[in-house]
């Protein structure tokens, strides 16, 4: 078989005396969508940020697309293909929803060192940040200021902008956080068409999405993997159900 | 109503006007003070236009834009000291002084962020400001007096007030259209992204000190054709034209008129300018008023004097 | 050798003024954001309070106490008037502010003691020389200093790290949440801050002022003095700033004597002697470059967000 195309093994990081990644190896396949559940706490952010770089781990490697990249800076992995979008909505907030879109397809394009010609002119630019927002259904408030917003338009916003830099595999972290019961369900069924174009990392406490979408479920707990296999094999687990599943107000709760 | 006509445009459209049409009105009256004062205000507008281009735009609190008003004025000094009249050896020297000093205390100082790079940024300048008090074949502490103003062979002739006028508009225009196309383009909404987020920019994929440099770099380089402008204008260049307070100036004059609006700083040098001279006339304490109206302004009127056109037009 | 023991308690005692100034400096910055720029004209305004109240009373002791109280009250009056306005906004705001402030010190000064500096002679029981070891004399009124200030310090070091109001203020410095959250008078707790601040500063100018003319502006090269020590140190670090305000204060002091000597081994003694305060001026920025390169945080850190 062929090397995954993200590859992590042994990864270690500590805050202080806190060990928040505890060796933790995981593979992701080409094409698959793989989520990363845990209680709260158990290192899931941390891990993300490692991944795409904004946080250096202190040993155990990275691989993605057969190339190691544990200690390549986060925009290098970016043009690599690989984004991310933020648990807390994480755009720029004074600037319009397809400006925002544009500056990830810029960033693409890879040619920002041009001082003269007016950007927002840019056709290509422009095309590519209207489909990326058509993707997530945002067309319509391709002008809106992010602040003028709601919430789950953000959240759609995130997804957009993380499109738009083309990426291999996207590592969604609480996509559904603060989503209310249509919107969630609207951001599920984005996903599965998202899913069929793209290799997902999802990292999520909305346990019946992550069901519902899910090739494989990795659980972290404490920083370290106490399982990886289909849904059904974790609902199944017994170390899975005593540690976690079993726990209900937890896995609900979002903060 | 057309969306173009609005408080703003008319404001700023009298105010070239007014700067266009000044040397005619100073020459038919005689009052060359007029000529003189503005000729002042226009320079330091243009530093101000530069300030807010990483202020502004860029997010970037640098409190050490004087020093490259000092270091374009010394390297027009030091050459006509050392017998190099030209102008055209002079400026780009200015120009390429500047941008090496923002080269290189950019590139320490980005590492920083916040308060830490307002006070790095103070405190290469000031070193820059020991620098010329050391320097003592060029005056040191007492500064330099520039006995011939930059010589550009016949195109123009920088003793004739008039003419001086009207090159230093020229600059000044000639700055904020740079500006202006700047932060249209893709570089600048790139530096304007970082300003709101740093932290997404660099997750999509930029590579954020690069070009915060490279904007620094612009931005000192404009300031050191400023201080080329100053230094011709007073004929004379010395350390107190880097000291911090310089600085502070500056910044009191981009946020007085608007941080991060093409327009503001000219409007905020003009007024800053003609405030401090206005307060001068009627009292030697001026500052006892200017200093408190700085804390009023700071208090209570945001968005300095473009953010109160701008409300204008909404009011 | 003499010189050398000499120059090294003058380094150390302009070290420990330097740490008066950077402790308040860097505990209002650490606790409530705010950058204070006006800093430096309290530190003026305790040495022009000193001058003045030392010439009404006819008593030095007597004077200092009453500037230092004055300045304290003057540094509430300050905090109470105007900046508690401003801990909520961005920086850049709490910058043109307290520049203004500067402005306006500098004037009124200028206006109630006249351009002309002050003298602040010392009662003749300070002036008399200390043999500090065998044939070494040293100034009474610089050990003075020295002693005033470390003990200062060592009350600072206790208050801060051993007494409620200490915990408070560290945790404050690290996170400024949590004590919103303690249900503390947190308006009072910064007033007290601001205070304590204001006094240390103006602390540090009444013990300046004999050695130096009080003058106009005398605030202000000190003030970046003690940005760079709280840059080096670490933003909100009281430790930090001990440290960095000691070397500061030695590689200033020792490099204005050393240096001519050294550099004219090299050059012509009078480009010597003109290039020497320059570079030795330049030395602590170099320093603090450096240290920006290896730590951009510092070198002690408050555990900050």
């Amino acid at each position: 078989m062929a090397e995954p195309l993200l590859r992590v093994e042994d990864l270690v990081c500590r805050f202080g005396g806190v060990i928040a990644t505890d060796h933790v190896s995981l593979d992701v396949h080409s094409g698959e969508l793989h989520a990363i559940i845990g209680p709260n706490g158990a290192g899931k952010t941390t891990l993300i940020s490692q991944l795409t770089g904004q946080l250096m781990p202190h040993s155990g490697t990275v691989r993605f697309a057969g190339q190691d990249i544990t200690r390549l800076p986060a925009h290098r992995r970016s043009r690599l293909g690989l984004a991310r979008s933020f648990q807390i909505t994480s755009l720029l907030p004074d600037f319009t929803a397809s400006d925002n879109v544009a500056m990830a397809a810029q960033a693409h394009d890879g040619h920002s060192f041009r001082f003269w010609a007016d950007a927002r002119k840019e056709k290509g630019l422009r095309d590519a940040a209207m489909s990326a927002l058509s993707r997530v259904g945002l067309a319509h408030r391709a002008d809106a200021v992010v602040s003028e917003l709601s919430h789950g338009e953000q959240r759609e916003l995130e997804l957009a902008v993380a499109l738009a830099t083309k990426p291999q595999l996207l590592l969604l972290d609480e996509p559904m956080a603060g989503l209310g019961a249509t919107e969630s369900a609207q951001m599920v069924k984005l996903l599965q068409e998202l899913r069929r174009e793209v290799t997902i990392v999802l990292v999520e406490h909305d346990m019946n999405a992550v069901f519902a979408l899910a090739d494989r479920i990795t659980v972290l707990v404490y920083g370290r993997v106490i399982a990886c296999d289909a849904p059904a094999a974790i609902r199944q687990h017994d170390e899975v159900k005593r540690a976690y599943l079993g726990d209900q107000h937890v896995v609900t709760r979002h903060d | 109503m057309k969306a173009w006509l609005n408080a703003r445009t008319i404001i700023v459209a009298l105010v070239v006007a007014g700067l266009l049409l000044l040397p005619v009105y100073t020459t038919l009256s005689g009052n060359v003070f007029g000529l003189t004062l503005f000729t002042r205000i226009i320079i330091y507008a243009l530093a101000a236009v530069s300030l807010n281009l990483i202020m502004g735009y860029g997010g970037m609190m640098s409190f050490g834009h004087a020093a490259y008003l000092g270091i374009g004025g010394y390297a027009v000094g030091i050459l006509a000291h050392e017998g190099i009249g030209s102008g055209f050896i002079q400026w780009p020297v200015a120009l390429a002084a500047s941008a090496l000093f923002a080269l290189v205390i950019g590139a320490l100082s980005l590492r920083t962020r916040g308060v830490y790079f307002i006070m790095i940024t103070l405190a290469f300048a000031q070193m820059a400001y020991y620098v010329a008090s050391g320097l003592a074949r060029y005056g040191g502490d007492d500064g330099l007096t520039i006995y011939k103003r930059s010589d550009f062979g016949g195109l123009i002739d920088l003793s004739n007030r008039v003419q001086f006028y009207y090159l230093c508009l020229f600059c000044l225009l000639g700055g904020v259209y740079l500006v202006w196309r700047i932060v249209n383009s893709r570089f600048g909404m790139v530096v304007q992204g970082l300003r709101s987020n740093e932290r997404r920019m660099q997750a999509i994929g930029f590579p954020v000190n690069r070009y915060k440099l490279v904007c620094f770099v612009i931005s000192g380089t404009i300031c050191g054709l400023a201080g080329a402008l100053l230094a011709n204008n007073t004929d004379f260049v010395s350390p107190a034209s880097m000291y911090w307070t310089r600085s502070g100036d500056l910044m009191v004059m981009v946020i007085l008129g608007g941080m991060g609006s093409l327009f503001g700083p000219v409007l905020g040098t003009i007024a800053f300018l003609l405030l401090e001279e206005a307060l001068s006339q009627f009292t030697e304490y001026w500052a006892l008023i200017m200093g408190p109206m700085l804390l009023l302004i700071v208090l209570f009127a945001r968005g300095g004097i473009d953010g109160m056109l701008g409300r204008m037009r909404r009011g | 050798m003499l010189l050398v023991v000499e120059q090294f308690l003058n380094g150390l005692q302009f070290g420990l003024l330097l740490f008066l100034l950077a402790a308040g400096l860097t505990l209002v910055f650490g606790i409530m954001d705010f950058v204070n720029l006006a800093h430096g004209s309290l530190y003026m305004m305790g040495a022009y309070f000193a001058a003045t109240f030392v010439v009404w009373t006819d008593s030095f002791i007597l004077g200092c106490v009453l500037a230092l109280g004055a300045t304290l009250l003057l540094g509430i009056l300050l905090e109470f008037v105007a900046l508690r306005h401003l801990y909520n906004r961005d920086h850049l705001d709490h910058v043109l502010a307290t520049f203004g402030l500067i402005l306006f010190f500098n004037d009124a000064v200028r206006l109630i003691w006249g351009p002309a500096g002050l003298a602040l002679p010392l009662p003749p029981w300070l002036t008399v020389p200390f043999q500090i070891m065998p044939g070494v004399y040293y100034p009474a009124y610089r050990l003075a200093i020295i002693v005033v200030a470390l003990v200062v310090a060592l009350l600072l070091y206790f208050v801060v790290m051993r007494t409620r109001i200490g915990m408070l203020i560290r945790a404050g410095a690290s996170n400024r949440e949590m004590i919103g959250a303690l249900g503390i008078n947190i308006k009072l707790l910064y007033t007290l801050v601001f205070g304590l601040g204001a006094a240390l500063a103006g602390l540090a100018g009444l013990m300046q002022a004999p050695i130096l003319t009080v003058q106009i502006g005398m605030g202000e090269n000190i003030l970046i003095l003690a940005f760079v020590i709280i840059v080096i140190g670490g933003i909100g670090s009281i430790r930090g700033a001990f440290l960095a305000a000691i070397f500061v204060g030695m590689i200033d002091t020792l490099g204005r004597a050393f240096l001519p000597d050294l550099l004219r081994q090299v050059l012509s003694s009078s480009a010597a002697s003109t290039a020497a305060p320059a570079l030795s001026s330049m030395l602590i920025y170099l320093l603090m470059a450096i240290v920006l390169v290896v730590r951009p945080e510092g070198l002690f850190p408050a555990g900050r967000r």
